[in-house]
């Protein structure tokens, strides 16, 4: 019997035309919704400058006639959905510049930041993970147990200070706030892969540690890593609004911080799609790459 | 003969020779970067439209104005204008300005300048809030030009303390195409890394000189990082990487004073104040029976004398501040009424005051007359930690009366929308950055038609007497321009203010500020900028110079 | 493993009976403010000192240890759940449920989740009680941290509805609850386990972090969260190390409850 299948390049394109599809409308859904959020929670419409003893009435009024454009969310959506199709994102209430030009200047910051920090945190977490497996020692377990429970416990604004003081870089800090969360879950998700039944049956044939791991125990644990690394992503953006506060890099994690103390929403829906963005891409991605990945039947 | 000529070349050589030895011994104390913090991203560099801390800062760096109010002596001095004359109705203004001064582009300074820069700070469609202490009633200002260093300013209505107004009007240039990146201050604008930091550069063509008749400012620049953390400027500071922080906390001024005891500033009290309110508006969104107890003036003045000061002042400050007085701080040396004193901490004359209005108390907690126990929250913002001290100790004072207190600590926005639109929240607790000594500052506060009177904001007519009352005394010492009767009215305007505890005042903080070894010249203050007010006579000490 | 155990479990039974024992350990109480002697460092009266105001340090850790140590495990076994029911359930389901799960929680991730407790604070009434006030933080932080490990445990459940034993299962004729709750979730334990473990310390540090919100516990109540973020001010942890205290005791704490939970699936 021949079954007529189409070429793994179709189902692959075609896959992936319908994710690029779907992070479009969650992209511009997330907009809306996270428009919504911040236009609902009281202060919206309050400004530091209200307290201010010396500004006449009509200033304060005209202060409060600036945010008007803002009061109905969904015509406020539609300008802003319209003026992105022409590349203007909008201008920030809280810095007076472009969206455009503030992102711009900022993402190569955090990108750099957050992602040698992403990158450092699976290095630090996967040694731990693997060499836990290799060596199977109680100690170490221990250890394993105790360095990333202290890492969990400290506040991130704590890292963060701590690498000031300490004089090192800002993806350091972030390595340290993410590897605790890597580590525990690639070290369950191996552990139990080995506590299959098949890998007692490849160590009594005498396979060596590495190959076990390599053929029979990554295969298992494999797509739920990948799986892992998408969401570490988003993990690590999170992570990276304290640090970059408090590091004093100028980068999109800063901006967030400020936009959000300020109720600047031009800029909150902006960060919350590229956010969004970020966040699909990465775990679209993971779940293409474990479909290419995944065994093939016959 | 020969000889003589050999004598008079080497007289001159030699003459050259010091001369030259002379000015680079000069130069040896020019130079160098001073290096601090801003705490915000400033939101413009246009003087007129200047209203956050981080601007005000860069206003005064870069900014000439005309009179200059002296931080350290409280006076005016002449800037660029020499003279001024105020007429007797206190309505014009006239300046006799300077000459042979350019902005920093090279562009001359006249009487045209400042006519432009009123215009502009006038402007209505601008809502400057510099511009917006000179309305003074209804009708334009106009700038007359006498002659190209003679202006004179009519306002429509006499404007108290005129003079001293016109320290925060920076000139801008009415023809220079470089429109407000052409200043006349010591300092100009030279480079900017958006949420990074700020490079400032000696203006070439500023026209101060010292008594030497050298140029100044002495400084080649000065950068300005944007750290809106203060324990990561502490430790920057510590480390040697900043070199003077305005304003520090009581916890750093001192563990600095105990390690490096030269650099740790206290000036003593400061203009500014911490104090709490009760709601008392009509239609604010709370219980009657609160309302009522809020309203009391019997309830005010006992919740104050139920304070402990002393000890505010002694564990939250660390003994860097005074027990607070009124809407004006001690330090105030003309305006402070000066009869008035803190109210003394006096629990058992508190209770007392409370049961004169049926207040009665019962197995430790204390009920009013209705039966209804006493509770109420009071609202701050979050993040101030001595203002959050502050609540948890009154939270125990309050306490030991049987009322309870809950402290409830906000996002900065919701804090404001709370008290100022939507008005639900029963007591609040705040602080007066007072920048200004004139209490005409305070106008929005005291009148009761304002936004700013924070118990009971915007009232179509005063609902009480005493509220009427301060109306009047605040219109008074507005309306003429003789002190002596500006401070009677507004002496009474404190006595009053001390009488019914609208806003209780908690305590003044001193002015704490640091300066390292390196900068030489500074004299901190405790009206704003507090250590870098002569910023264009500071000098760093030549070793810091040399490795920077 | 064993001895390591055993010392496990004597330090949480030290813990629960010190924490529970507080009034007798720290007569002073936690809110009482030694104003004499604010900052203090640790003497025989104070064993860890006194914070800034003058409050008993370690009554307040044994006060808070009854408060945290409850409640975020409690949160964290919430947010667990709606993990393993909503990633789980749509990984077994596969097809469209697992689309629309997914995406679901992708956009979960990314919202920012700042303005909608600033939200609810408003809702709140200013005078809450301390522990209402508590119940609804924790409860909250329980209902919105379960997304990052749905979109991993889904790809486990969708691995194991097309796994052999699964297929078997379901020709032998089980029906699908059954086969979801007694033959998948028990293979999704380990992601289960990594979040309820890393849950604990971060709902705990959030709920400190929610204190700027004015959600939280309420002063005068202590909480591990206010008492681990007492380290931002520390300039050199040399100068006053007492300070250091409540965060080992975590460390520790949890540690050893990590121990005395763990069995040999996930510690191989």
């Amino acid at each position: 019997m021949c079954l007529r299948k189409m070429p793994l390049w179709k189902t692959l394109l075609w896959k992936i035309a319908r994710h690029l599809g779907a992070i479009a409308a969650l992209v511009l859904l997330g907009g809306l919704i996270s428009a919504t959020l911040v236009r609902m929670a009281p202060g919206f419409d309050a400004d530091e400058r209200e307290l201010d003893p010396s500004l006449s009435a009509e200033s304060v009024r005209a202060l409060h006639q600036s945010r008007a454009g803002e009061h109905n969310i969904l015509s406020f959506y539609a300008a802003y959905l319209r003026g992105v199709i022409h590349g203007d994102l909008g201008t920030s209430h809280a810095l007076g510049q472009p969206v455009r030009t503030l992102l711009r200047e900022r993402w190569p910051v955090t990108v750099r930041v957050a992602g040698v920090g992403l990158l450092l945190a699976w290095l630090l977490a996967s040694t731990l993970a693997f060499t836990a497996c290799l060596w199977r020692r109680p100690a170490y377990e221990i250890l394993g147990i105790t360095v990333s429970g202290a890492f969990l416990c400290i506040p991130a604004a704590v890292l963060a200070l701590l690498s000031v003081i300490l004089n090192a870089p800002g993806y350091l800090a972030i390595a340290l706030i993410v590897f605790p969360k890597i580590y525990r879950y690639s070290r369950n998700l191996l552990a139990k892969a080995y506590s299959l039944p098949h890998i007692t049956a490849a160590r009594a044939r005498g396979l060596g540690e590495v190959r076990i791991l390599a053929w029979h125990v990554l295969p298992v644990a494999g797509p739920q890593m990948i799986a892992l690394a998408g969401i570490t992503v988003s993990i690590a953006l999170g992570a990276s609004i304290p640090v970059e506060a408090l590091c004093g890099l100028p980068g999109i994690g800063q901006l967030a911080w400020q936009a959000a103390l300020s109720r600047d929403l031009p800029l909150l829906v902006n960060l919350t799609v590229l956010v969004t963005l970020v966040t699909l891409l990465a775990n679209s991605g993971a779940d293409v790459m474990n479909y290419m990945l995944r065994p093939r039947e016959a | 003969m020969m000889g003589r000529r050999v004598f008079l070349r080497l007289l001159l050589s030699v003459a050259v020779v010091s001369l030259a030895l002379a000015s680079s011994s000069a130069f040896a104390q020019n130079g160098g970067e001073l290096r601090f913090c801003l705490h915000s991203e400033p939101k413009t560099f246009d003087p007129v439209l200047v209203d956050d801390d981080a601007s005000l800062s860069i206003r005064y760096l870069t900014g000439g104005v005309l009179v200059r109010s002296n931080r350290r002596t409280q006076e005016l001095e002449p800037e660029l204008a020499e003279s001024w004359k105020v007429s007797n109705d206190g309505k014009q203004i006239t300046f006799k300005l300077r000459h042979g001064i350019t902005f920093s582009d090279g562009s001359p300074f006249s009487s045209e300048d400042v006519a432009f820069t009123m215009q502009r700070l006038m402007d209505p469609a601008l809502h400057s809030s510099t511009g917006d202490a000179f309305r003074s009633g209804n009708g334009a200002v106009s700038s007359k030009i006498i002659a190209p260093d003679q202006v004179s300013i009519t306002f429509p209505a006499p404007l108290a303390g005129l003079e001293r107004l016109f320290d925060q009007v920076a000139i801008m240039s009415a023809h220079s195409p470089k429109k407000e990146a052409a200043v006349l201050g010591p300092f100009m604008v030279a480079e900017h890394k958006a949420g990074s930091s700020l490079l400032l550069r000696r203006n070439p063509n500023y026209w101060k000189k010292d008594s030497q008749g050298r140029r100044l400012p002495y400084l080649d620049s000065i950068r300005l990082d944007i750290q809106s953390n203060r324990d990561v400027e502490m430790l920057r500071f510590k480390r040697g990487e900043l070199d003077l922080i305005n304003v520090i906390d009581s916890d750093f001024f001192d563990r600095l004073a105990a390690s490096s005891p030269g650099l740790a500033h206290d000036a003593g009290a400061s203009l500014d104040s911490e104090f709490m309110w009760f709601n008392q508006g009509a239609s604010a969104p709370i219980p009657e029976y609160k309302r009522a107890w809020f309203r009391s003036t019997n309830f005010r003045r006992a919740i104050s004398q139920a304070i402990n000061r002393d000890d505010l002042s002694r564990v939250v400050y660390n003994g860097h501040a005074q027990p607070g007085v009124g809407p004006v701080s001690p330090a105030n040396k003309f305006w402070f009424n000066s009869k008035l004193k803190a109210e003394p901490y006096r629990p058992d004359a508190a209770l007392q005051r409370l049961q004169a209005d049926g207040f009665h108390l019962q197995n430790g907690s204390l009920f009013d007359k209705g039966g209804n126990a006493v509770e109420f929250s009071i609202v701050t913002n979050a993040g101030h930690k001595p203002r959050e001290r502050t609540a948890v100790m009154i939270q125990q004072d309050l306490g030991k009366l049987g009322i309870k207190v809950n402290v409830v600590t906000l996002d900065f926005p919701s804090l404001i929308e709370r008290i100022s639109q939507k008005f639900n929240y029963e007591a609040a607790m705040l602080g007066f950055r007072n920048v200004d000594l004139d209490p005409n500052g305070q106008m929005n506060i005291w009148l009761s038609s304002a936004e700013n009177h924070a118990w009971n904001p915007q009232q179509k007519s005063p609902e009480t007497a005493w509220e009427a009352e301060i109306d009047r005394l605040m219109r008074a010492q507005a309306s003429t321009t003789d002190p002596k009767k500006r401070k009677e009215s507004f002496d009474r305007v404190q006595e009053i203010a001390a009488e019914q505890a609208p806003f209780i005042y908690l305590v003044n903080q001193n002015a704490l500020s640091a300066v390292s070894s390196t900068v030489a010249g500074a004299n901190p203050g405790i009206l704003h900028p507090q250590t870098f007010w002569n910023a264009e006579r500071l000098t760093l000490n030549p070793t810091t110079r040399a490795s920077r | 493993m064993s001895s390591a155990r055993t010392l496990a479990c004597v330090v949480v039974l030290a813990v629960c009976a010190m924490s529970l024992g507080a009034n007798w350990l720290a007569p002073a109480g936690y809110a009482q403010q030694f104003r004499e002697a604010p900052s203090a460092p640790p003497s025989h009266k104070h064993l860890l000192g006194t914070d800034e105001i003058g409050r008993d340090r370690f009554a307040r850790i044994l006060y808070g240890t009854r408060i945290s140590l409850l409640l975020a495990p409690a949160a964290a076994l919430v947010s667990t759940v709606l993990a393993a029911l909503v990633g789980g359930l749509a990984g077994y389901l596969g097809g469209i449920w697992l689309r629309l799960a997914r995406a679901f929680t992708d956009l979960f991730l990314s919202l920012p989740w700042l303005f909608l407790l600033i939200t609810v604070r408003a809702l709140l009434p200013l005078n809450v009680s301390p522990l209402t006030s508590v119940l609804i933080t924790f409860l909250i932080l329980g209902l919105l941290g379960w997304a990052a490990s749905a979109r991993v445990l889904s790809t486990s459940a969708e691995a194991l509805r097309n796994s052999d034993f699964i297929l078997q299962a379901r020709a032998s004729g089980l029906r699908d609850p059954r086969l979801f709750f007694v033959h998948v979730l028990p293979n999704l334990k380990p992601v289960l386990y990594a979040q309820f473990w890393i849950s604990i310390p971060v709902f705990i540090l959030s709920e400190a972090n929610l204190g700027i919100l004015g959600l939280g516990v309420a002063e005068p109540l202590p909480s591990w969260g206010s008492l681990l973020r007492e380290l931002e001010g520390l300039i050199s942890f040399r100068e006053e190390p007492w300070r250091l205290v409540p965060l080992l005791l975590l460390i520790v704490v949890l540690t050893s409850f990590q121990l005395l939970l763990s069995n040999e699936e996930v510690t191989a």
